[in-house]
């Protein structure tokens, strides 16, 4: 469905990366323009700011997506089938249409099993915006260098699962005080910094441009700082599991949250808020990972890892500013500006010629996060029960409305 | 002797269920000392009975309990499934491999089956650290924790520290719990529920506990539960008062932990000359099954005067009808049993 008619949004807080101004927000021919003339809505003195692009989600949700702003999602490659063949990538790229546009990311190997390179090029004609490992690390460096190598030439960011898989094996948990207590398989947390270490290794010989998911731990944001500084093409991502929450959350053997990689310290949950704050990480990504009764009533250890992260992706963000870890504009930078650029889309900024894709927030409006009032297709959420603000009020997607 | 359900203790408890107000038993961790020393305390009549020639009472008669093993055992199913027997009860043993657990179904709906037909008490075994919480959650009954992943065995600690406090008796040195006594627990700590049950009941009972094992079995961050941690074996065993002995659970091990048998003999194996350094009555423990010639020594498991190994399996049978007495107490309707915090 195209935009009819040019919208305005008026009266409202538009957040750019500039910072916020007031006035109004022109919509024509689903791009974000510089006047209109049609009808106008009231945003009320309320945020206008970009959908929100949430890279990195395994499962296609679109009610959750909507009520968490979410506009666009990259689709990671963990799928039944996975995607590795260029027919999948391109049925995955319509799924969404038009009210949620997927951007599928295409397997790194064939199987994801960390093997045999994947027919990448083909892929990216069938329209994956990005290559990803999918859940695990690719153990073997020879083919992450040639992957590496391959991605450069193609000029396609690889999105990486950071942690070594020897060091890893079964484990369920970091290794520490708590996993020893409750007596799960633990990890040390240094399995992050030792594939980060070798990734950024590789990606340097390669020249290529590489994106870690979700770097959670002291030491890995550590090797991500400095290789920013060297000049190498490297972001970082994070969930807000793991900025919200510490391994003491898995208290009780609550499966909500057992979550790859696993939930660190008190410690390096502050040191991933100080990251976000310093611009070591770029991205804040839901995860998304709906998982029903099957898959979570288990005993911790033989329960699937994931969260349903969409609905609540917002809110957390939004809590690092009233926490004053970021400002707003950063906030929207992390959630939709940055993914947006990394997927090589032009949307996820409120600048004219972009993609009329528009949330209007409330970011005081309060709510209890609970698991069993999700639009999720599973409420596996590790906030439930817990208070929180900010929500959606209206939403665009390429100019049309979206109802929510 | 007469059993009844008035505990011989009562003065040192308070009334009725106030004295071990859990519906389960699914750790050390959730026990007060006061509660631990009940359950120990609530053994010795068990104890005395299980001497006799007539080894029966009707405490739990008309009552179901079933033993539900999703991981292999030999002897604690046998232990749990004599003590119901002695106190009376219908006994019920489920092996995992004959279960439908095999045919694809969870774990919970296991646990809504077993409700379902009424049991009274559950106990449960499972290879997954927390399962039997997760069980406990779902059934009306009192479920027992006979051992779940790397996390508790609390029965094993509770026979432990029963088995120890009358060898300790015996030598005249009765005391109301074990202050001053050094306890070395030696093997694989880390994949080990009775190094972790053992540990919390040992310090709530007031020792002080040395661990050893070498560092791939030592579990990380073990020292904020308070243990002493070696990996020098003659340096743990100086001084020591006891020492406990864990089998390299192979079974668990994912990936090569240790070089060879032989080499860990050498390094951790209880042997004679090895015990020598330590003190000249230092008592030998092991919670069975044991590896002779890896972890310990024939001539080591058999002293007479020191190992209390065949004692330790005597008071697995009296804990466990503690236990299943205690928790299954308010079902009977034992006066002051009636309501549970």
């Amino acid at each position: 469905m195209k935009q009819l008619s040019p919208i305005t949004i008026v009266n409202g807080r538009i957040v750019t990366s500039d910072g916020i101004r007031e006035g109004s927000l022109h919509m024509v021919d689903g791009k974000i323009a510089a006047q209109a003339e049609g009808d106008t809505v009231d945003a009320k003195g309320r945020l206008v700011v970009p959908g929100l692009v949430d890279l990195g989600v395994f499962a296609i949700d679109k009610p959750a997506f909507h009520f968490g702003g979410i506009t666009r999602a990259a689709l990671m490659p963990d799928q039944m089938p996975p995607l590795d063949l260029p027919s999948r990538v391109s049925y995955i790229a319509k799924s969404g249409k038009p009210d949620l546009w997927v951007h599928p990311l295409a397997a790194a190997t064939r199987g994801l099993d960390g093997r045999e390179i994947a027919e990448i090029a083909l892929m990216q004609e069938a329209g994956a915006k990005g290559i990803a490992t999918g859940r695990q690390w690719i153990a073997d460096s020879g083919v992450m260098l040639r992957l590496l190598q391959y991605a450069a030439m193609l000029d396609l960011p690889v999105f990486c699962h950071a942690e070594d898989a020897a060091l890893v094996g079964d484990a369920v948990a970091t290794a520490g005080e708590y996993a020893t207590r409750r007596g799960l398989p633990s990890a040390p947390c240094e399995a992050e910094a030792i594939a980060i270490a070798r990734d950024l290794a590789l990606a340097e010989m390669a020249a290529a441009q590489i994106h870690f998911r979700q770097v959670t731990t002291r030491r890995g944001l550590e090797l991500v700082r400095r290789a920013k500084k060297d000049g190498l093409r490297v972001t970082a991502g994070v969930t807000p599991a793991h900025f919200m929450l510490s391994d003491l959350a898995t208290a009780e053997f609550r499966t909500f949250a057992r979550l790859s990689p696993p939930l660190r310290s008190e410690a390096d949950r502050h040191a991933v808020r100080e990251a976000i704050a310093d611009g070591t990480i770029d991205v804040i990504a839901s995860g998304h990972d709906p998982r029903g009764p099957e898959d979570k009533r288990l005993p911790f250890s033989d329960a699937e890892p994931g969260m349903a992260g969409a609905e609540t992706l917002l809110a957390m963000a939004l809590s690092l500013v009233r926490d004053e870890v970021i400002d707003l504009a950063r906030a929207f930078e992390l959630v939709s500006t940055n993914p947006a650029r990394l997927l090589g889309v032009r949307a996820g900024s409120l600048v004219e010629g972009y993609e009329a894709d528009v949330a209007v927030v409330d970011p005081d409006k309060p709510w209890i996060i609970q698991s069993s009032k999700m639009a999720a297709t599973a409420g596996n959420t590790p906030f439930d029960g817990q208070p929180t603000q900010g929500r959606v009020t209206a939403l665009w997607k390429g100019g049309v409305r979206v109802e929510i | 002797m007469t059993c009844t359900d008035s505990s011989p203790h009562a003065a040192r408890y308070p009334a009725g269920a106030l004295a071990f107000p859990h519906r389960d038993l699914l750790g050390i961790g959730q026990l007060e000392r006061h509660e631990i020393l009940f359950l120990l305390d609530e053994a010795e009549q068990w104890v005395a009975l299980n001497r006799q020639r007539s080894k029966h009472v009707d405490t739990l008669a008309g009552l179901t309990i079933i033993n539900a093993f999703f991981e292999n055992s030999t002897r604690t199913l046998l232990s749990f499934e004599i003590a119901g027997k002695r106190l009376g009860a219908d006994v019920v043993n489920m092996h995992a491999a004959q279960s439908s657990v095999k045919k694809g179904e969870t774990l919970i709906d296991t646990a809504i089956t077993l409700n379902a037909m009424r049991a009274d008490a559950i106990v449960i075994r499972h290879g997954s650290s927390g399962a039997t919480g997760l069980i406990a959650d779902k059934v009306d009954c009192p479920v027992l924790n006979a051992g779940d992943g790397q996390h508790e065995h609390p029965t094993q600690a509770l026979l432990d520290a029963l088995a120890l406090r009358h060898a300790l008796r015996e030598r005249g040195e009765a005391a109301e719990d074990f202050t001053g006594q050094t306890i070395v627990i030696c093997g694989d700590i880390l994949h080990s529920r009775v190094a972790r049950s053992n540990l919390l009941c040992l310090q709530a009972l007031g020792a002080s506990v040395r661990l050893c094992a070498p560092p791939a079995l030592m579990p990380v961050g073990i020292e904020a539960m308070g243990a002493e941690v070696f990996h020098d074996f003659d340096a743990a065993l100086e001084g020591a008062d006891v020492v406990m002995m864990l089998r390299l659970q192979s079974e668990r091990m994912s990936g090569q932990f240790i070089p060879s048998a032989r080499e860990y003999h050498h390094l951790y194996g209880l042997t004679k000359t090895r015990l020598a350094k330590a003190k000249n009555d230092t008592l030998v423990m092991h919670p069975g099954p044991m590896n002779r010639g890896v972890e310990i020594d024939s001539d080591v498991a058999d002293m007479i005067d020191r190992s209390i190994i065949t004692r330790q399996v005597e008071m697995g049978v009296a804990i466990r009808m503690s236990c299943l007495d205690v928790l299954t107490r308010r079902t009977r309707g034992v006066e002051g049993w009636g309501d549970i915090a």
